[in-house]
């Protein structure tokens, strides 16, 4: 058994543990929280096995699921899937651990539901990484949707049926219009080669020299699924709504790891599959691309919501990394697919910590909160570091990546690289201003001096600040720490990663470059 | 001896990363600890300096992110001019660390205030010592994260978090002219080092040389408060004093002019990027002292001085290799005074309930007699007194202005000439209105309500104003006399030209230069120092008073310009998404769920109706890409 198999299994036997255990709500933290922290530990030998250098896909493992139609079910790994799987095992812990520091489980529902729907959709979107076939990726891609719809649905805000729904029907759809595109690689396979194959591999090679007519409207298919994931710009609102209304746990899958999967397919199946078609629709979609980038940042600065910022915030990075991956060139897919980790770790502790800060203050309006500085100082030195990260300030982990996306798309496509260069102040505008409309001024505010102290009330912090409001404990501290050495670390040692997903890009690259 | 320059950077980043990672239990002897960190970088410094020819030594630390054919290092140079930077930087940063004991003896949080001042000096060392443009530009962010925090410090003052943020704001449109001047350096050159660019920049096509010029002049006029990114600097001073000495006056904000010498190769192949360094400085300048006239808080005042001598070191690296050393020269003999009469102010506000209206001050000299000396040294030093340093490093700039060809000696020369009155002007008026006079403090209260009782502040804070004002006085002759920095910083620079032409002739200028400061000083004795200051501020003034009192209209600009319609972008946009992009996405999925509602008897669940709507949708959505990219 490979590492990834292993990998995928892990989770979903702690899951059937976990629907043993609905009872004991303690029990079952403890059980979510060994799952995935064993889990990570079984990330590293998978990580150190892999070669950078040696085959595309590597740890492969295949059995025949439906012979008929050349179905397989096969996993396996290349650089770009290895470091989204890292960062999903990372992240897990601390989704769990954000139960019971700034998620709330519903009136009468029980933690190790959750936590299994929790442990299942890390298993499946694992599963959607590793997967090398095309018709298993859509599959799983499906069904990935469901712990998901119920995590929102089941656990979520107010509005929480809408979001689940939007969210369910938005996602589904685009994979209905990608199967339509898969079975039709399938049927040029099946020209080609007198027998058709959904394998990924041997797909590549023989979709590759179709005419760019038929590329164009295949292409389409699989890019409209994975447009709606990303999300880019104008397939973006259920992305606010559905963070808004998610457990920020659920919130952190969502913007830090489920969306990833878009901006993987476009790596994994778009660009090697398609060439032609994606040269010839680049520019539409580098148009996105920048819409995305100052339009989503725009938006972001115009949030009222804590959450809505965050996903706002989201869809203009992931503008970035689109940018990135369709200028072609080896610096800003590098730089994309590194944006990809980075925005994973900086949005998610952003998440996290604006979770910690609304667990304190129960409101999710920005307006209701001010001058939290005084009474959390910790907290505060947390907002500024993920929010650094967010605007991608040098020595945080993202500097790296969008320099190296500017930089490289700047090569190719000098107009719309200056264009986004425009979203690194907008970064500065929204990052720093809701630090200073949450952090800065007097404490004051219905969340933190309660009635009687409505916002634009200024208090003597001495005297209005709730008692109850305290620092960072240590269980919320150890979810933190983690996050800024990785941050940090990443910002000034990014070398490992880029060794790790350089040659992956490279092929990539060589698979478009060489089309016709 | 060289290969350990890390050393310098590492001293500071650990103390740093000590005090804001340890927390409360480094309070004791934080304050110790971010002084002894500076000190033992600025000893190393001068190793290093004495163990120096000024002949760039480039060192590695690490490979920070390679990618293809890109290879970013963080990596060091050690040469003449960034010697002299790191001396200036722990220098007078081992001056300042020690006054902000004094200084910040009474605030809580003294121990994070040195933490962020070791991380100040980290960055701006590594902004001085990188040897590539991407080493650069982490110390050039990392000095703006610092000068962010420090600005911000009171973080219960509204207007402090405005004005940090501000600051931020406005160097990042800088930044990102610097980070566009860095791909265009990748993009025509494929190289980012200082050596592979320099070496290279002439084959790079005229106008991409000039771009790259002017995108770095951007970065420059936002780090260093020129215009028109000049707004930032003054409400800076939001900070505390030691804050505004060291990182608004003496290093962090002549990062630009750094900037600019450093690249010299690039400007050399550039005479209209070298033009419009020289007008933008010429033009700072002038901005700046008029609005240094008009303003009543003697922190501001300086501040506009300081963007105003800013504008000669800029209008000195204009001037090419006619100017490079002594926009550096300049920059260090500012380092001195300036520094010294922020410290003077502080020391003064210390003395006043951190009072900062000059107009409730008055006849102080009486009662801080070591704080006025060292002030009046540095003020005679700013305005060019006669063999003080400042007489000696702005001379030499308005010299070598009058020296370039045709309309440009003239235009650059006058400007720099009619600054040095103005500066005169407004410094005497500051220094009368503060230190002579009447003393007005006592028949009014501050604004907590409590009197004023001025006193002399303790040694840990005059010792370092001393030492300051000795450097104020002797700086400028000893850098100069013999052509001594300037020959100390050819392996960097180039050779310091003479120009043979003057637009007037040369042994003139000191006369006219001293005759006009000296009018300066008179005018301003005749209207504060004769005159006795009102308390309250009179409005009934001139119209040029009142603009400078605007600030010559920069923020109404910025707000006309960029922060109302700004607002009203966002508000649309947030509009447009939730009412246009989102609401046709309702729309689209109600008009087709209710087409579809007769499909609904053939159907047996309300999911799949209403997917079924969705992917009708979708075909739409498909169609109008399609019609985007055909059409």
């Amino acid at each position: 058994m490979t590492w990834v198999l292993a990998l995928i299994l892990l989770p979903l036997v702690g899951a059937l543990v976990l629907c043993g255990l609905r009872k004991n709500d303690r029990t079952a933290m403890i059980v979510a929280l060994t799952f995935s922290i064993v889990e990570f530990l079984l990330m590293i030998p998978m990580w150190a096995s892999y070669h950078p250098s040696g085959d595309r896909l590597q740890q492969t493992s295949s059995v025949d699921w439906i012979p008929t139609f050349g179905v397989h079910i096969s996993f396996g790994i290349d650089g770009i899937a290895l470091i989204m799987i890292a960062v999903i095992t990372f992240l897990v812990p601390i989704v769990i651990g954000a139960l019971g520091t700034a998620d709330k489980l519903p009136e009468g529902r029980s933690a190790g539901g959750y936590l299994a729907l929790i442990l299942v959709q890390q298993a499946l979107t694992i599963a959607v990484f590793a997967a090398t076939d095309v018709f298993l990726f859509y599959v799983l891609f499906e069904i990935m949707l469901i712990p998901m719809y119920f995590l929102i649905g089941g656990y979520g805000g107010a509005n929480r049926q809408y979001a689940a729904v939007k969210f369910f029907l938005y996602s589904f759809l685009g994979g209905l219009i990608m199967l339509a595109s898969a079975i039709g690689a399938y049927s040029i396979a099946a020209d080609k080669l007198g027998k058709g194959t959904f394998d990924w591999a041997t797909l590549v090679t023989v979709v590759r020299d179709a005419p760019t007519g038929t590329q164009i409207w295949l292409f389409l298919g699989f890019f409209l699924a994975f447009a709606i994931k990303a999300p880019l710009v104008p397939f973006h609102t259920w992305l606010p709504d559905a963070a808004k209304e998610a457990p920020i746990g659920v919130a952190v899958l969502i913007v830090g790891v489920l969306d990833k999967v878009g901006t993987f397919g476009f790596l994994r199946y778009c660009l090697p599959m398609f060439p032609a078609a994606s040269k010839t629709l680049a520019p539409l979609v580098l148009i996105l691309a920048v819409i995305g980038v100052l339009y989503g940042s725009i938006l972001a600065a115009g949030q009222q919501d804590l959450k809505r910022f965050v996903a706002y915030v989201s869809i203009a990075h992931f503008g970035f990394i689109a940018l990135g991956i369709f200028a072609f060139t080896q610096q800003a897919t590098v730089g994309s697919v590194t944006y990809m980790l980075n925005h994973s770790l900086a949005t998610g502790m952003l998440i996290v910590v604006l979770g910690f800060v609304m667990a304190r203050g129960g409101s999710t309006r920005i307006s209701d909160y001010g001058g939290m500085y005084k009474v959390t100082p910790l907290l505060g030195g947390m907002l500024l570091i993920a929010g650094l990260s967010t605007l991608s300030l040098p020595g945080t982990n993202s500097f790296v990546s969008e320099f190296l996306v500017l930089l490289g798309s700047f090569e190719t496509e000098p107009v719309y690289a200056i264009l986004a260069s425009v979203g690194m102040v907008l970064a500065a505008v929204y990052v720093l201003w809701l630090y200073q409309r949450l952090m800065t001024g007097p404490v004051r505010g219905d969340a933190l001096v309660g009635a009687g102290g409505g916002p634009g009330t200024a208090i003597a912090p001495e005297l209005g600040a709730k008692k109850t409001i305290k620092d960072l404990g240590a269980k919320e501290l150890a979810m933190l720490v983690p996050l800024v050495v990785l941050i940090i670390g990443l910002g000034f040692y990014p070398k490992p990663v880029l060794d790790t997903v350089g040659p992956s890009v490279q092929a990539t690259l060589s698979a478009v470059q060489g089309g016709h | 001896m060289t290969a350990s320059s890390w050393l310098l950077v590492a001293f500071p980043a650990l103390g740093a990363l000590i005090l804001l990672a340890g927390g409360r239990r480094t309070d004791a002897w934080g304050h110790l600890l971010g002084c002894a960190t500076v000190i033992a970088s600025f000893v190393y410094g001068l190793v290093l300096f004495f163990g120096s020819d000024g002949k760039p030594v480039d060192t590695t630390i690490y490979s920070w992110f390679p990618v293809g054919n890109l290879s970013v290092d963080l990596g060091f140079r050690i040469d003449a001019l960034s010697l002299v930077f790191v001396l200036l930087i722990t220098g007078v940063g081992s001056l300042i660390h020690v006054y902000s004991i004094g200084y910040m003896a009474d605030d809580p949080g003294r121990r994070k205030f040195f933490g962020y001042l070791n991380l100040f000096v980290a960055s701006m060392l590594v902004l001085v010592l990188g040897n590539n443009f991407i080493s650069l530009y982490l110390g050039w962010e990392g000095v703006g994260l610092a000068s962010y925090l420090l600005i911000g410090w009171y973080t219960d003052r509204p207007s402090a978090a405005t004005a940090a943020k501000k600051a931020f704001l406005m160097n990042r449109v800088g930044d990102v002219g610097l980070a566009i001047a860095i791909f265009l350096m990748f993009k025509y050159l494929g190289t980012v080092t200082y050596a592979g660019v320099f070496e290279h920049i002439g084959s790079a096509p005229p106008g991409v040389i000039t771009a790259i010029a002017i995108l770095l002049l951007l970065g420059a006029c936002g780090k260093s408060g020129q215009f028109p990114l000049q707004a930032w600097l003054p409400d800076a001073m939001e900070g505390p004093t030691p804050v505004s000495a060291l990182i608004h006056a003496a290093t962090m904000v002549t990062a630009g002019v750094y900037l600019v010498a450093r690249s010299n190769p690039i400007f050399n192949e550039t005479s209209d990027g070298r033009l419009i360094v020289a007008l933008v400085g010429a033009f700072t300048l002038l901005l700046g002292s008029i609005i240094g006239c008009a303003y009543d808080d003697i922190k501001k005042v300086l501040a506009y001085s300081t963007v105003s001598q800013i504008g000669y070191m800029m209008l000195a690296v204009g001037l090419g290799p006619f100017g490079y050393a002594l926009g550096i020269m300049h920059l260090l003999t500012h380092g001195f005074f300036k520094a010294g009469l922020f410290l003077g102010a502080g020391s003064v506000m210390h003395a006043m309930n951190d009072e900062v209206d000059m107009r409730k001050f008055g006849g102080l000299y009486k009662r801080m007699p070591i704080t006025f000396a060292t002030f009046g040294l540095g003020y005679l030093a700013l305005i060019g007194f006669p063999f003080l340093s400042g007489y000696f490093s702005k001379d030499a700039i308005i010299e070598a202005a009058f020296g370039q060809e045709g309309w440009r000696g003239w235009a650059l020369g006058l400007a720099a000439m009619l600054g040095a009155a103005l500066t005169a002007f407004y410094m005497t008026r500051l220094v009368l209105m503060t230190f002579f006079g009447k003393e007005r403090w006592k028949d009014i209260k501050s604004s907590d309500g409590r009197d004023f009782h001025p006193h002399e502040s303790p040694s840990v804070m005059t010792v370092p104003m001393i030492i300051l004002a000795i450097g104020s006085v002797g700086a400028g002759a000893f850098f100069s006399l013999g052509g001594r920095l300037s020959s100390w910083l050819t392996p960097s620079l180039g050779e310091l030209s003479e120009a043979e032409h003057s637009a007037i002739p040369h042994a003139l200028i000191p006369w006219i230069t001293v005759l006009l400061s000296a009018l300066g000083v008179l005018v301003a004795w005749l209207l504060f120092g004769r005159r006795e200051t009102p308390v309250e501020r009179p409005q009934n003034v001139s119209a040029v008073v009142r603009a400078a009192r605007k600030d010559l209209y920069g923020n109404a600009l910025n707000e006309a310009l960029v922060a109302t319609p700004g607002m009203w972008l966002t508000r649309f946009s947030v509009y447009l998404d939730s009412r246009g992009v989102d609401g046709a996405v309702n729309g689209l999925a109600a008009a087709l769920g209710g087409g579809s509602g007769r499909l609904r008897r053939l159907q047996n669940g309300f999911v799949r109706s209403y997917a079924l709507s969705m992917l009708a949708g979708s075909f739409v959505l498909v169609l109008a890409l399609l019609l985007v990219r055909f059409s």
